[in-house]
């Protein structure tokens, strides 16, 4: 019977043993080792928290590079366009001045050219006047002479002037 | 490593089993017949000193090798200290001590004080003393008090120096005893304490927690170590008591407004039931550490027993042909003890942190 039964002794010394071991491991014991096994897990939760987030900056700084590469190709793509561009504008604007100034050469020549003519012409004129002023006073001086003469040459010079 | 532990465990079964015949012989080669009941009891139960060996029994020169502790008794006559060599080894109230006017007897490791103008004890018909009585207060150091101490040294040498281990490391790698004792430790906090009281309050208990199984566990494992196995401080129900009593008063103490609403009128069911419901739970609260007490000290205990039936074998059938069967049967028993040490620690911790999380659970309904 008394196997089952508490002996107030030792219930008395192992409470007073059990408060002095619980006191000195809590205070000496359990404290460091839990606090330096969560400080530990904290570092580890810590340290893969960053690891991750040097990841996500990683591909957000390769988002950013694809991106300035695009936008750098694009911009060049456009450059090269727009130079293109200009280099047409360019040659289709030479052109057309070009166009323009020999057409403009052209019309002065011609116009040139109709002024000549109409100089000539009157020239000419003025000279066929002369000649046939000339022609009608050696004429009239021949007929004066000798009227088969005179007729004769009158129709020799005709014959050898063409009016054009 | 692993030889190594299977070779120790073998010894330490042999060396067992020698002290136990060591110790029936005692009882044999006296001449009266040997009672393996009383013998077993005697190894189970607590004594006043702590019984090493004995050499040359029997003979002129017989040497018994004992650790004598203090006998501290307080009687209405005031304190007395004595050394427990005072009895010889006499446990059979045979050997009288005469201290401050009283005369002390050794009942059966149970320490009884003369009546007046008595000399010698008699006996009634179940074996207590009829002429002498039990002092008032029995705060001996007994040998299951001085195991208890031995191992609170060990805990505290084990587990202070880990945690020194920790101050000296950088950044808190566990490195030597520190790396042995952390994954006890963060087994305690992560399969005991948060699975049963929750993430948010487990670390209030967690020194308790901590102490109880470190506790148990090394008493366990000490009343299975050869030669000091005469303490068997765990299986003793003062322990258990003790112990459970504590687990008892700290859920008491932080049961919450849910828990008590639980025990004292049960949400969610009709008055009638609320009213039936209320002595259960209130007969529950006590049984709980109950349970714990007897389920500590009976699969402790059962396994001395187990182990010390298993030698006395030997001596009831009087043949030598017999310690085979008893050695391979004990060696095996012993082995599953070794198993039950850690297990009985884990189960009192666990079902100490259940109560702790019913206590503190909050209503979600």
């Amino acid at each position: 019977m008394d196997l089952i039964t508490p002996e107030f002794g030792l219930v008395f010394w192992t409470l007073i043993t059990f408060l002095v071991l619980l006191y000195i491991l809590r205070r000496f014991a359990w404290k460091p080792i839990l606090g330096a096994v969560s400080a530990r897990e904290e570092g580890i939760k810590d340290a893969l928290a960053s690891a991750e987030k040097a990841r996500q900056e990683m591909e957000n700084l390769q988002a950013d590079n694809e991106r300035i590469l695009q936008e750098a190709r694009a911009e060049r793509e456009a450059m090269l366009k727009d130079a293109r561009e200009i280099r047409e504008q360019t040659i289709a604007k030479a052109e057309a001045e070009a166009q323009e100034k020999a057409s403009k050469i052209i019309e002065k020549a011609q116009a040139a050219i109709e002024s000549e003519k109409k100089a000539a012409m009157a020239e000419l004129k003025s000279h066929v006047a002369g000649l046939s002023i000339d022609i009608a006073e050696k004429v009239v001086q021949g007929e004066l002479s000798n009227k088969d003469k005179q007729l004769k040459l009158v129709e020799d010079m005709l014959g050898e002037t063409t009016l054009n | 490593m692993t030889l190594n532990t299977f070779r120790n465990l073998v010894l330490a079964a042999l060396f067992l089993s020698f002290s136990f015949i060591g110790f029936a012989k005692d009882s044999g080669e006296e001449g009266e017949k040997f009672d393996p009941k009383e013998m077993i009891l005697h190894h189970v139960k607590d004594a006043y000193g702590m019984h090493i060996a004995t050499l040359n029994e029997g003979k002129e020169n017989e040497l018994h090798i004992t650790i004598p502790l203090p006998v501290i008794v307080y009687t209405d006559k005031g304190l007395t200290v004595f050394s427990s060599s005072a009895f010889h080894h006499d446990y059979h109230g045979h050997e009288i001590v005469e201290r401050n006017g009283q005369k002390f007897v050794n009942v059966h490791e149970k320490v009884y004080v003369l009546d007046e103008g008595v000399s010698e004890v008699s006996y009634d018909e179940e074996g207590h003393p009829t002429n002498a009585h039990r002092p008032t207060l029995d705060l001996s150091i007994t040998r299951n008090v001085f195991m208890m101490w031995v191992s609170i040294a060990v805990l505290l040498l084990i587990f202070l120096s880990a945690a020194r281990r920790y101050k000296k490391a950088d950044n808190y790698v566990p490195s030597g005893i520190a790396g042995f004792v952390e994954p006890l430790v963060v087994f305690v906090r992560d399969e005991i304490a948060k699975p049963m009281i929750g993430e948010h309050k487990y670390k209030r208990y967690m020194p308790y927690l901590l102490t109880i199984f470190f506790f148990i566990w090394i008493n366990n494992i000490f009343g299975l170590i050869p030669v000091l196995n005469g303490a068997n401080v765990s299986g003793n129900i003062a322990f258990t008591f003790t112990l459970a009593a504590i687990t008892f008063i700290i859920t008491t103490f932080s049961g919450n407004k849910h828990y008590w609403q639980h025990i004292f009128w049960m949400p969610g069911v009709p008055v009638p039931m609320k009213i039936f419901l209320m002595p259960i739970e209130i007969i529950g609260m006590f049984v709980k550490p109950i349970s714990l007490m007897i389920r500590l000290f009976a699969n402790i205990t059962a396994g001395h027993v187990i182990i010390l039936a298993l030698m006395s074998l030997i001596f009831v059938f009087k043949t030598v042909a017999m310690a085979p069967v008893s050695v391979i049967f004990s060696l095996f028993i012993t082995v599953i003890e070794i198993v039950v040490t850690a297990i009985q620690a884990y189960i009192f911790t666990i079902l100490s942190a259940l109560y702790f999380g019913m206590a503190t659970e909050e209503a979600h309904h």
